[in-house]
């Protein structure tokens, strides 16, 4: 990460601390918001808590730029027996994501929770927001396998409580909720059956550790046992087909703001970590590992990617839409994720930073006009381009970049993920691809055309425009979707530094 | 049937874990749903507990032969392995897994206070608890999401 390379943002002793205080910041923060006397104030402390969570990240991808691997040791017991967090280029690269998307969220949160819950409930609401924030911020800068199930579960349950709290709006909100828990939580524990399984094996917690003996043991049942259970506890969490029933209704029904940063950050965190298991904690050599990227993971990531995009344009509720298109990319992402080379999880991560920036700004744009507009149906959207210019522009930016469009980044995704797919020779994945972006040009110009060229049906309601504070979020995610589309050095060099720590070779 | 005399504290893990899952998977009642949850996490510490028992090991509070308060602490212990280890040759259990378990009940404890509390909220808004009749009344809902201007 060469562009971190003469970064300074902190003081010394503020950035040997900045791994911790990265977690730690909207850890409090999460405590004093639920304390927090009013609405606005719980906002500020989410807002300015996040902020320094993306100050202390860029610390850190500084530190890791210029040391390759940043080790935090708690309470100053050495790793492996204490346990540490351990960021290399991947985490601080994840770490970067995951924080400006929170502190994003968090600006988002000022005006647009007004309308989808009871202002008395806004501090705890924050409060769940934050909790959820520090979770995963832990969880893709941990060096330890069971400090990630914890951190896992912090954020999963802060989770829980936020899609539930869409009850307000709609009371779909509460079963998706119910059964993104059962969903989560066997998912968690499946995680934690695999973690006692390499732990029998290898008798260590730490990664890095558990990597080195792993190397020597070879392989034997139980760490057979140990890689299934843990890829299939992080397969529910990604939302990897066919293990995503709680993704849809819990999209469509959570308060806008959860949405955004669950398709931003959730799937992406437990991809992280999926990978962080498959290519570095478990040796390369491992021909089972391997077999099943191959032969399992990227059949059901292909079959993923084109069914749920079918599903996508048969749903004519708008935020199912999107729901269904997140699976279809999470596909995506386990594609080039399954090409098991430095430059397949180049392209899938830089597909996930496309994708978080696209799916922030469309779902931001549905928040927006779901403020004056209490609209479900795709043809409830009719001609709301003409009523809320701004939010809908945004929200078409978003949709370019879903579908591809040169000079938007998910156009650079999709580029990036074809080229490493061809490098690799898997012509099947070149089609899979293709078919699967195909699909996505029919649903999202379904969603565009019904927003921008029809006329608004008669007597309905109509939408009006956003306020500032949410058209300003939205349009940096929207604004950031074109930058990054037309000059992708930065996200690039984070996805090839990514790559490389775990591949270890450049691109 | 070795097997089944050495490793039986796995296979009641393994038998507790499909209980646990068959409950959470093929029953309509939330609460249940939930009890079912509880009994595959708690099959997950039993397995840990397993993995840390160690064969004649005893709790890992360390004797000291030297000090009085160790030889007291031996005293409790079953004499004839004493006698044959010696105090500072007894082995003791891996108390890590008991301490990753004590954490994850906690976490588990959390999941099932939000999973519980979510319930009540559905009944509050649904007025049953049966994922069937929730799931009628959540499609008359999408019907009048679809009928809505």
């Amino acid at each position: 990460m060469t562009v971190f390379d003469n970064l300074y943002v902190a003081a010394p002793a503020l950035t040997a601390h900045a791994p911790i205080l990265v977690v730690l910041a909207p850890l409090v923060g999460a405590c004093a918001a639920a304390l927090a006397p009013g609405a606005r104030t719980g906002w500020v402390i989410s807002v300015v808590t996040t902020l320094f969570a993306v100050w202390m990240a860029v610390a850190v991808a500084g530190e890791v730029a210029r040391h390759g691997v940043v080790q935090y040791a708690m309470g100053g017991f050495a790793p492996p027996l204490g346990i540490a967090f351990r960021i290399d280029a991947l985490g601080a690269g994840m770490g970067l994501l995951v924080s400006t998307m929170g502190f994003l969220g968090a600006l988002y949160s000022g005006h647009a929770l007004a309308s989808e819950i009871d202002s008395q409930k806004h501090t705890l609401f924050q409060a769940g927001y934050l909790l959820c924030v520090a979770g995963f911020l832990g969880l893709v800068f941990t060096g330890d396998a069971f400090n990630a199930f914890v951190f896992l579960e912090v954020s999963s349950i802060g989770t829980y409580a936020l899609v539930a709290a869409g009850e307000a709006r709609d009371r779909r909100a509460l079963p998706a909720a119910f059964t993104y828990l059962i969903f989560g939580t066997v998912g968690a524990t499946f995680y934690v059956i695999g973690v006692g399984f390499l732990y029998g094996a290898t008798g260590t917690l730490n990664m890095a550790d558990m990597a080195a003996r792993l190397g020597t043991l070879g392989d034997s049942s139980a760490v057979q046992a140990g890689f299934a259970f843990i890829v299939v506890g992080l397969g529910v969490k990604a939302a990897m087909f066919p293990l995503h029933g709680w993704l849809p209704g819990t999209y469509s029904t959570a308060p806008s703001l959860v949405s955004v940063f669950l398709a931003a950050v959730a799937t992406k965190s437990a991809i992280y970590l999926m990978a962080r298991f498959a290519f570095d904690v478990f040796p390369q050599t491992t021909t089972f590992g391997g077999l099943f990227i191959k032969d399992v993971l990227a059949p059901l990531a292909a079959a993923g990617a084109i069914i749920c995009s079918l599903q996508a344009i048969f749903e004519t509720e708008i935020r199912r839409m999107l729901a269904f298109s997140s699976i279809a990319q999470v596909g995506f992402i386990l594609l080039g994720f399954s090409l098991a080379s430095a430059a397949g999880m180049s392209a899938a991560l830089f597909y996930m930073f496309a994708h978080a920036l696209m799916k922030t700004a469309l779902f931001m744009a549905l928040g927006a006009l779901a403020i004056s507009l209490r609209a479900k149906r795709l043809d409830d959207l009719a001609g709301v381009a003409r009523e809320a210019p701004w939010s809908v522009a945004a929200f078409g930016v978003g949709a370019a970049s879903l579908a591809g469009v040169p000079l938007t980044m998910g156009f650079l995704a999709k580029w990036r993920l074809i080229d490493a797919a061809l490098g690799a020779g898997a012509i099947w994945i070149v089609a899979t691809l293709a078919i699967g972006s195909l699909l996505t040009l029919v649903y999202v110009g379904r969603m565009l055309e019904a927003m921008f060229f029809r006329a608004p049906p008669p007597g309905a309601a109509r939408a009006k425009e956003a306020p500032v504070g949410v058209l300003a979020p939205l349009w940096i995610a929207a604004g950031l979707s074109i930058w990054f589309g037309i000059d992708a050095s930065l996200p690039e060099a984070i996805a090839d530094a990514g790559a490389a720590a775990l591949f270890g070779a450049p691109r | 049937m070795s097997l089944l005399g050495t490793h039986f504290n796995y296979l009641a893990v393994v038998v507790l874990m499909m209980i646990g899952l068959f409950i959470v998977f093929s029953s309509r009642n939330l609460i249940k749903r939930m009890i079912g949850l509880a009994i595959f996490q708690t099959s997950t510490g039993l397995f840990y507990i397993s993995l840390g028992k160690v064969a004649g090991g005893t709790a890992a509070i360390r004797l000291d032969a030297a000090s009085p308060e160790g030889m007291a602490l031996a005293a409790t212990l079953d004499q004839a392995y004493v006698a044959q280890h010696g105090v500072d040759g007894v082995v003791y259990s891996n108390p890590l897994p008991h301490v990753l378990i004590l954490t994850a009940i906690v976490v588990g404890v959390a999941t099932l206070a939000v999973g519980l509390a979510i319930a009540v909220r559905i009944r509050e808004a649904y007025g049953t608890i049966e994922t069937n009749e929730i799931t009628a009344v959540a499609r008359v809902d999408a019907a009048g999401a679809e009928a809505a201007p």
